[in-house]
């Protein structure tokens, strides 16, 4: 039974331990930029020059057809 | 800024995409010969390599290291590139690691057909095989982290962390179950023996769920679904929320697959605490999906792939809350070693894994080859066959599980089994087996149609082996002030590589140190002795064949279970198995308890026609064991492996061993002669599994007789 009651010390340590770091980085504006990553990989990294514009615009048509 | 000129690797995603769809159309072929082989025994084919005990084996294997191993790896090399906008780390290491991978799996089919197996549940495979996953394992790791390091975006998309996690833990995992001694080419036995050793298994078991078929899937969800539906993830602040504790949670979680078992109370209970616990980070992951189509739902209505993906998501949804139910110790105690179990993991596999993989390969293919998918069409038929696929899958047998366990259950008004002969609740579920193998069928045909799509699609087009693109290199890190931890660690992926590892490292330390320390745990029992040589062999012909497959080793402590198979099992008797066999369904009895249950006699007739002992029964044949000759020649490299382990023989009997062996298999024989069957003949594999079985679970009936007796002479 020991081992339970150190488990579950450990356990709630833990989980109190993760909650104050959560707490603390929201604080802290941790998540202020938690928009922009999201957004960015919807764009391709297709080189500008060489493409012709109709090409480029490719992504977008394809979901519309 | 300064542009930089560089290219994408779609050649590799191509090529890990053809595998995907070729192991997967394999591994659901040989599952469905599985389920079909339990409606249809005849279809075991009578010969070793296609009975049910090695069909089931590969199927597993199959879909799971090679279906949704080589999807992960398309995903991955595919997002990877794009989200680090970089090419692969190397060209050579990631071709190496795609043959590797397909070899493993080639190695992996004809070894276990051929019945080279740790007998161990989703790690079957024999250790040189081991190896070469490690050893490929930690190819991918370098060619990801290689990746990682010459990356073009500073930040580290949420998707990244998911293979991260995957990436360490599986490693972990892999390594720490496949402690084993070898004692021969393709032959090995378990590090842990009994509860020890079912500790470990469902650690790596419950976790390689978490993390081959969870967080890297999760991974390819959070890149897909945005890009598919061309708008961002609903919010990526609980993306990251939902990472951290889905990963810190799930390590926890792997006892609860031994629930009621011989594995101490506290962990037990662990186990259900933190399987409670994760229905919060598994739903953040699936609504976060699943809101990301706000607004958009009409793009649902229209296109294919974001069908499937909303499947997905919603079956990942329904299994991750199953899961927790199933946890609980009331239902666990209805719901385990029926098919319900196996319902549920379905619901996982054919909805999350299968329609995720379908959804990722329908979008990504039409990009690889420049062209528009043939047809939205077959798609769309793809996705109807499919989710009836499932339903026709899942629901038979959820209806088979309940219905199993409340017959297993059930008394009479004069307190006795109502359905004694455990064969009648076979009988009454076989339609149930017959349905679900409809629904495999249409599963599997969705799979063919999307092949056939997929294959006209790529004629159409031409295939665009390196992807041109652009992006600004890395400008040096200006130490930003009051720049929060997490952001730096974004930026970090070896730091973050070595956290990831540590809050793994702690659930599984914490949870499996004092099993191997508190000796407490495991009560011995004085009266438990080592197999005898001829049991050993016997054991491994029990491994070799599957048998754990359909039976279990491992009575709980229900009063139904024990009027039907007698005393519940104890720790302390399977100190010297390695590794364990308790099994995890029942589509046969419980074995434990079966030594001494039937004569010699009754064996030998069943394992050469079990439907002559047990009408009705759905059992294989097993005619080759009557004909090939034990191999006696392992028996001393054996014993002194168990030696090794800890189980003690007597010192240089190993040498001696043979000589016991033989002398028991006389026994035998002559027992059989004696109940007429003649052609009995004591130096075929047979007589060693009978000797197995006639000792399983009686070493504790010898205690019971002698506290019995010590209790009568204190008494006196």
């Amino acid at each position: 039974m020991s081992a339970l009651i150190l488990l579950l010390g450990v356990s709630f340590i833990v989980s109190v331990g993760f909650l104050i770091v959560c707490i603390s980085a929201i604080k802290n504006g941790q998540y202020e930029d938690d928009y922009t990553p999201s957004v960015r990989i919807l764009f391709e990294d297709k080189p500008m020059p060489k493409q012709p514009l109709q090409q480029q615009s490719d992504n977008s048509t394809n979901e519309h057809k | 800024m300064q542009l930089e000129k560089f290219q994408y690797d779609n050649k590799i995603v191509r090529q890990f995409a053809n595998a995907t769809v070729f192991w997967g159309i394999i591994g659901m072929s040989v599952g469905l010969l599985a389920a079909l082989q339990l409606v249809i025994p005849n279809l075991n084919f009578g010969i070793a390599y296609t009975t049910f005990g090695r069909i089931r084996p590969i199927h597993t294997n199959a879909v799971i290291f090679a279906f949704v191993g080589n999807a992960i790896f398309m995903g991955v090399y595919y997002s990877l590139q794009r989200l680090c906008k970089a090419r692969m780390f190397s060209d050579t290491l990631s071709k190496l690691h795609f043959w590797g991978w397909q070899i493993i799996i080639l190695a992996a089919a004809i070894t276990l057909s051929m019945g080279y197996t740790t007998g161990k549940e989703y790690a079957e495979l024999e250790w040189p095989i081991d190896i070469a996953i490690t050893l490929i394992w930690v190819i991918f790791g370098i060619n990801f982290f290689g990746t990682i390091i010459k990356r073009r975006e500073r930040h580290i998309y949420v998707a990244i962390w998911f293979y991260i996690s995957t990436l360490v833990t599986i490693a972990v995992l892999h390594i720490v179950n496949s402690f084993e001694i070898p004692v021969g080419i393709l032959k090995s036995y378990s590090w842990y023996a009994g509860v020890q050793d079912a500790l470990v298994q469902w650690w790596y078991g419950h976790n390689a769920v978490a993390f081959f078929l969870t967080t890297p899937y999760l991974g390819l969800m959070y890149y897909f679904l945005p890009k598919a539906a061309n708008r961002p993830i609903y919010s990526y602040r609980l993306s990251i929320v939902h990472f951290w504790s889905l990963i810190f949670l799930y390590i926890w979680a792997g006892p609860h697959h031994l629930l009621y078992t011989a594995l101490p109370d506290w962990a037990q209970s662990l186990g259900v605490v933190f399987s409670v616990m994760l229905i919060a980070p598994s739903w953040g992951g699936m609504l976060n999906g699943l809101l990301t189509l706000r607004g958009a739902w009409d793009k649902v209505r229209e296109e294919p792939v974001l069908k499937f993906m909303v499947v997905a998501l919603t079956a990942y949804g329904m299994a991750t809350f199953e899961g927790p139910l199933l946890s609980l110790k009331n239902v666990n105690t209805i719901s385990h070693y029926t098919d319900w179990t196996v319902a549920h993991v379905h619901v996982g596999a054919l909805g999350w894994n299968g329609f995720l993989s379908f959804g990722v390969l329908y979008w990504l293919w039409p990009r690889l080859f420049q062209t528009q998918l043939y047809s939205k069409r077959l798609a769309n038929i793809h996705f109807w066959i499919g989710t009836f696929g499932i339903l026709f899958y899942v629901v038979p047998l959820y209806f088979a599980g309940f219905t199993q366990s409340l017959m297993w259950k059930e008394f009479t008004e004069e307190g006795t089994l109502r359905y004694p002969n455990f064969i009648e609740t076979v009988q009454q579920i076989i339609p149930m087996y017959a349905l679900r193998s409809f629904g495999g069928i249409l599963y599997l045909s969705g799979v063919v149609l999307m092949t056939y799509n997929l294959a006209i699609t790529a004629k159409s087009g031409v295939f665009l082996e390196n992807e041109d693109a652009e992006a600004a290199a890395l400008t040096p890190i200006l130490h930003e002030t009051g720049e929060t931890w997490h952001r730096m660690l974004e930026r970090k992926p070896v730091k973050m590589m070595i956290i990831s590892l540590i809050v793994i490292l702690i659930g599984g330390i914490i949870e499996m140190v004092p099993t191997f320390l508190i000796k407490s745990n495991i009560p011995s029992i004085s009266n438990v002795k080592p197999y005898s040589p001829l049991e050993l062999q016997g054991r491994d012909i029990y491994l070799r064949e599957g048998c754990y497959n359909c039976h279990s080793q491992m009575v709980r402590p229900f009063r139904d279970e024990v009027v039907r198979y007698g005393d519940y099992s104890k720790a302390g008797e399977y100190v010297y198995d390695h590794p364990f066999q308790w099994g995890s369904k029942r589509t046969g009895p419980d074995l434990q308890r079966v030594g001494g249950k039937y004569p010699d006699s009754w064996h030998y007739n069943h394992m050469l026609e079990p439907v002559s002992m047990s009408p009705g029964s759905i059992m294989p044949t097993y005619s080759w064991l009557f004909d090939n000759q034990l191999d006696t020649s392992t028996t001393e490299a054996k014993i002194r492996a168990m030696q090794i382990l800890g189980v003690p023989y007597p010192e240089g009997y190993d040498k001696i061993a043979n000589n016991d062996l033989r002398k028991q298999a006389e026994q035998i024989t002559t027992s059989l002669k004696k109940d007429g069957i003649k052609d009995a003949i004591s130096d075929t594999e047979i007589i060693a599994l009978i000797a197995y079985l006639q000792r399983l679970g009686t070493d504790i009936k010898v205690e019971n007789k002698q506290v019995t007796i010590t209790k009568q002479n204190t008494t006196k």
